[in-house]
């Protein structure tokens, strides 16, 4: 009964709120994407051969500048000494000439690092326009069924997220990898010249320092992924009540509802403090650590001074190297996780364009040879979907004249768009084959084929533009007069003219600025544009008010006019004047003929029949 | 701004705290490069040769290591406070919001939205969590260690300060002018991408369509073309941005050079030290680092000045339904809802949804609204538990304006189903017992028995089979049940049901109309439907059209007189029930 306790429940565990996961991810084969990616980058070898270069100069450079700096402050070290003995003066010309030489060395560093970063926004920036356009034109390719299994957002997230995220790293891993090693290689050598002595200390305390670091760090992670579970669990439980807020209200939830919220919120807060207080440990040791190296060298240096071992400039430049020492070792040891992430962004989007696309190869004839008049004969139908063993369709048959009109009925989720998607081959048949004038459709070229088909679905299609282009969609190269036209059957020009800038008006990212049934009507419009030769329509359903409803039913007897037309029928008038109903359950057709004939059947349809269209005397 | 500046006020003490470490760790930051001056002109210069240098280098290496010590504990108790800092002002912003949602009225939710609230409930305030841990930090601490070290840079020499000047002064404008360059191209970036995302979204959606009219290419190009402006601009702009960091350190490159090349000078004259120069060249370094992380900070505050003013509008939102003044109490509930002349319209709408809206609904009987979509007939049930005011005339409950009631009252005697069969995670009784904390098991039965909701019996675990968020592990019709169930339990005085009917189908909508006039004998019920065939019982019928009342009636008066009745029937019954 434990269960049952909390009156506004909340996901306590299972977070079904989105949680920024930290980024985990690893991909499937490294190895393997790491060579796809190489090939991808190939065409750019040169430029990537110069980022590289340029990067490793640039950081070789900046290197030796120190060593060069502390010749200058020797020189002025020397003139102090022959100013305390009375010797002499500080020589500033020589000074100034070391200085000019260190000038030059800082200048081309400086240029380098530019012209490594410009040349590689060129190529980063190319490369994922390229794999951008890939993907979208994949995405036109790919047979219908794959986005069964993949959700639409997940694609989306290949075209942004994945692109970016492979730009990004590839940018990074590559810069830091030549900048870093040249870096730390550079370093090292210089701070031998300086003083092993020194070097030998700074390398046995940093690196080692560091590496205890990183693992203090370590510490915070399990807070983190606590953090993230009651982030998910508040997240959710703000979801769920904003979402049922009339809900709450009505049942006066409201003080449970924040109860409830506080003790997850607590939880939150606690867990967040920790898990930043323990991450936020890394700067001030890490700090520690650099000042450690410092007061190393100043101690050390000093007493080698001293002894005349080690100059005044030396200990100067040992300074500035041990403070630029962790970066590079930070930025190596990131590397791998980089590399890790590219790898895994770049396998994701590698999978999606690697996917088998529709085939049309062995398409025989043209359909410019042939003229289509619209009889369609389905002889042995067989079809289950692709991803699945289930047959849905088991054995169907049935010959329509060119201008009939086909009812298809059957209850929600019956599977009634099956037989749309099979007409226009957005699947294949698994047995039988469907004929349009006595030719299998499997002759013909899928994008030609589809031409000779018009689809107005309920769920309407319009995107972000003006109307006009709207309704251009069904015949790109059609003038303004033929689009006129088209609205005017498909009765939308008065509502058209109505509106603010009538066919310019541009339709807002969501098409939320016409109504459904508006939205219906234009998607007519489009298809008596297209003026296919076979139509599949999807009637309306009472998401659409009475008046709109009437003129819709005009629009599509208008565009049913002389051809044959497949129709998702709900309304009894439409189902009483077709010439053939095909009555679906589960995906399959349990019964066909005319509704005078099942009637007469007394069998599904009539059934449906009855209680769609009840009697309700009880 | 300010309203967010007030949650300072609750963790004031830990604010100060680790203001006070702050000050301490760049304090000490600071000193150690003055210490190594001394090591070096006193040290290694002054003392060379002679005995006490060994010691006086130790002594002093010392003194620069507990330095350190110093400096990363007072690093790490800055860690500590301003952590703290943070989550209590995030908890407490977090809880505000979150309360100040749940007593919004329906006008607040409709005008920020939904989807909106809740991301401003989450991200927004992660986002400030996320600003105030790391930004308590920067925002004290580059001030601090940029006035520190110009202070101690002067102290070594003051002849030098112009160099500093100058390289701020470069600094700074190559920011500005990079920003000035970039800003509206980064702006434009983001534009680019939402158009990159609405063509790939739509291409997406658009699937059937696309192929069905052989637009594939008409798409690529499409999206090419954005892709392409995308392309050109993001280019610009990591060509511009990457100006920064080869400046930054140019910047730092010249300036010491140029601090060793007058230097030498002024050692030359006497006036400077050479271990005093190595400390200048620091402590130039921590002015250049210190300014540029300031400029960081100008830049990055007007993107999280977003999140906080989309909560300061959250939180300055006063609800604009609450109870009056003496609320009063229903006792002894009837259940007679009287409209009269109610005219209603939404807060930013100039026509009216609702005239004039007159009627009452007695207990004991069904009162029924249709009409077509946009008719108002949601809208005004909606108005009798007070989810929305009305513009004009009164809504009565037993002859107590519903705005005299406490919201409390009025809504404890009202048993409401929702047009979306919401339910909560938790268990089927769980839900149940929102409504009716009180219920045993017994009533939940004839509850759900009454809503023809008997499937959970044969769930494996019954009334406490899990149900999922929004209950989306059972099917439309279920949750639609398994909602009326949940008002049944209440069982109230007053039933509404919003169109709760539609996701039936109509033998179970039959059954239900049956078990419910049983179940609900004395109460008034009130229902919008879609089908004639859910009322045409209902012993008041009220017809809407365009927020007016265009007939009241029995099925039987109706079909004779009210044209937009008999309209709505002929679309949906048989010929045979028109009569």
């Amino acid at each position: 009964m434990n269960k049952n306790k909390k009156k506004f429940p909340s996901p306590h565990g299972k977070a079904t709120g989105k949680v920024p996961g930290r980024p985990h991810e690893k991909p499937k084969d490294f190895k393997g994407t790491v060579k796809k990616i190489l090939r991808l980058i190939a065409p750019f070898k040169l430029r990537f051969i110069a980022v590289v270069i340029f990067a490793a100069g640039g950081s070789l450079f900046n290197v030796i500048g120190p060593r060069i700096l502390a010749n200058a402050t020797n020189e002025v070290a020397a003139g102090v000494r022959r100013m305390i003995d009375s010797t002499g003066t500080i020589n500033l010309v020589k000074v100034g000439q070391i200085l000019t030489i260190l000038v030059a060395v800082y200048a081309v560093s400086a240029a380098f690092s530019y012209l490594q970063s410009f040349i590689m926004a060129g190529v980063t920036t190319r490369l994922s326009f390229n794999l951008r356009n890939d993907i979208m034109k994949k995405i036109n390719r790919i047979p219908l069924s794959f986005f069964h299994k993949q959700s639409q957002g997940d694609v989306l997230s290949r075209i942004t997220n994945d692109v970016d995220t492979l730009e990004q790293a590839l940018t990074q891993s590559i810069t830091q990898a030549a900048t870093s090693v040249t870096s730390l290689i550079g370093i090292l050598a210089m701070m031998l010249l300086t003083s092993p002595l020194l070097t030998l200390i700074i390398v046995l305390t940093v690196p080692v320092s560091l590496i205890v670091v990183r693992n203090i760090v370590k510490l915070s992670q399990p807070h983190f992924r606590k953090q993230q579970k009651f982030l998910g669990a508040v997240n959710g439980h703000i979801e769920e009540m904003y979402g049922a807020h009339l809900v709450v209200k009505a049942f006066n939830g409201e003080e449970r509802s924040l109860e409830e919220f506080d003790e997850l919120n607590d939880e939150l807060a606690e867990n967040a403090r920790k898990a930043e207080f323990l991450s936020g440990l890394m700067m001030p040791l890490m700090g520690f650590v650099g000042n450690l190296g410092y007061v190393m060298v100043c101690v050390v240096g000093a007493i080698l001074a001293s002894k005349g071992q080690l100059d005044i400039g030396g200990i100067q430049a040992m300074l500035q190297y041990v403070r630029n020492f962790n970066q590079p070792i930070n930025q190596l040891a990131n590397i791998s996780a980089q590399l890790q992430r590219m790898a895994a962004a770049a396998e994701r989007v590698f999978e999606f364009l690697e996917e088998p696309e529709e085939d049309d190869s062995k398409a025989t004839r043209k359909l410019s040879d042939v003229e289509i008049h619209g009889d369609i004969t389905f002889d042995h139908v067989k079809f289950g979907y692709e991803d699945t063993d289930k047959i849905v369709i088991s054995d169907f048959s049935a010959k329509v004249k060119s201008g009939q009109k086909i009812a298809i009925v059957g209850p929600t989720g019956a599977g009634k768009t099956t037989m749309v998607k099979l007409l226009m081959r957005f699947h294949e048949l698994t047995d039988g084959a469907i004929y349009v004038d006595g030719y299998n459709l499997t002759d013909f070229d899928r994008h030609d084929l589809r031409s000779e088909f018009g689809m107005v679905l309920q769920d309407t299609w319009l995107y972000c533009g003006s109307i006009m282009d709207n309704i251009r969609y069904g015949k790109l190269d059609a003038t303004d007069e033929e689009v006129i036209k088209a609205a005017k059957l498909a009765q939308v020009d008065h509502f058209v003219r109505t509106l603010p800038d009538g066919y310019q008006m541009e339709l807002n990212e969501e098409v939320t600025n016409i109504s459904q049934g508006q939205k219906q009507l234009l998607t007519i419009a489009r298809a008596i544009l297209a003026d296919p030769k076979i139509l599949i329509l999807d009637e309306a359903t009472s998401s659409v008010d009475t008046r709109t409803e009437i003129l819709i039913q005009r629009a599509m007897d208008n565009l049913m006019k002389g051809r044959t037309s497949f129709i998702i029928a709900h309304r009894l008038s439409t189902i009483r004047n077709a010439d053939l109903i095909l009555c679906m359950n589960n995906g399959d057709i349990v019964e066909q003929g005319s509704h005078d004939e099942l009637m007469a059947l007394d069998g599904f349809y009539a059934n449906l029949y009855n209680s769609q269209f009840e009697k309700v005397s009880e | 701004m300010t309203k967010v500046l007030s949650y300072l006020k609750y963790a004031a003490g830990y604010a100060i705290l680790s203001l006070v470490f702050l000050i301490v760790q760049a304090f000490t930051e600071l000193l150690l490069p003055s210490m190594m001056a001394t090591l070096v002109d006193d040290g290694i210069i002054a003392l060379n040769g002679q005995n006490e240098q060994m010691t006086f280098i130790l002594t002093e290496g010392a003194k620069m290591l507990a330095m350190a010590l110093v400096c990363v504990a007072a690093a790490i108790g800055v860690s500590y406070f301003s952590t703290k800092t943070s989550s209590i002002i995030s908890r407490r912003m977090r809880h505000d919001v979150f309360e100040r949602v749940l007593k919004f009225s329906n006008n607040e939710m409709d005008e920020f939205s939904t989807a909106s609230l809740i991301t401003r409930t989450t991200n927004d305030i992660q986002q400030v969590q996320g600003i105030l841990s790391g930004g308590i930090r920067m925002v004290f601490f580059a001030p601090t260690m940029a006035v520190g070290s110009i202070v101690l840079a002067l102290s070594k020499s003051k002849g030098m300060s112009w160099i500093l000047l100058v390289a701020v002064a470069i600094l700074l404008s190559i920011i500005a002018v990079g920003l000035i360059a970039a800003m509206p191209k980064i702006k434009a970036l983001q534009k680019l991408i939402d158009k990159l995302n609405l063509v790939s979204r739509e291409n997406l959606s658009g699937l059937m369509v696309i192929r069905a009219f052989g637009n594939e290419k008409h798409e690529e190009e499409r999206f090419e073309k954005s892709n392409k402006d995308l392309r050109m601009t993001n280019r610009f702009v990591q060509r511009t941005i990457a100006i920064v960091m080869p400046a930054m350190t140019i910047i730092m490159n010249f300036s010491t050079i140029a601090i060793v090349w007058f230097g030498a000078g002024a050692i030359k004259d006497g006036t400077l030290e050479i271990g005093d120069m190595m400390a200048y060249i620091q402590y130039a370094m921590h002015v250049i680092m210190s300014f540029l992380f300031i400029a960081m900070i100008f830049v990055s505050i007007p993107r999280a000045m977003v999140s906080v003013n989309r909560l300061a509008e959250v939180l300055k939102a006063e609800p604009s339904i609450n109870n009056s003044a003496k609320p009063q109490t229903l006792t002894d509930v009837k259940g007679i809802i009287k409209f009269e002349n109610v005219s209603f319209k939404y807060s930013n709408a100039d026509d009216c949804v609702l005239s004039n809206i007159s009627f009452t609904a007695l207990p004991g009987q069904t009162t029924a609204f249709i009409g077509s979509t946009g008719s108002g007939k949601s809208t005004l049930i909606n108005l009798i538990p007070r989810f929305y005011d009305i513009t004009e005339g009164s809504i009565t409950y037993d002859g107590i304006d519903i705005r005299e009631l406490s919201m409390h009252s009025l809504r404890e005697n009202i048993g409401y189903v929702p047009q979306k069969g919401l339910l909560f995670s938790g268990t089927v009784k769980s839900n149940m017992l929102i409504s009716n904390p009180e219920a045993d098991d017994e009533l939940i039965k004839s509850a759900l028995e009454t809503a023809q909701a008997k499937f959970v019996y044969d769930m494996p675990e019954g009334l406490d089979s899990d149900i999922s968020q929004g209950g989306t592990n059972v099917s439309g019709g279920q949750r639609q049940r398994l909602s009326i169930a949940r008002a049944l339990v209440k069982q109230a005085p007053v039933y509404i049901f919003d169109d709760s009917f539609s996701a039936l189908d109509l033998k179970t909508d039959a059954a239900l109309r049956k078990a419910l006039k049983a179940y609900t004998s004395d109460a008034t019920v009130l229902i919008v439907a879609q089908r004639v065939s859910t009322i045409m019982n209902a012993e008041q019928i009220i017809v809407l059209d365009e927020g007016r009342i265009v007939g009241k009636g029995t099925h039987k008066e109706l079909l004779k007189t009210c044209e937009e009745y008999r309209e709505i029937a002929e679309s949906q019954l048989a010929k045979e029930e028109l009569e």
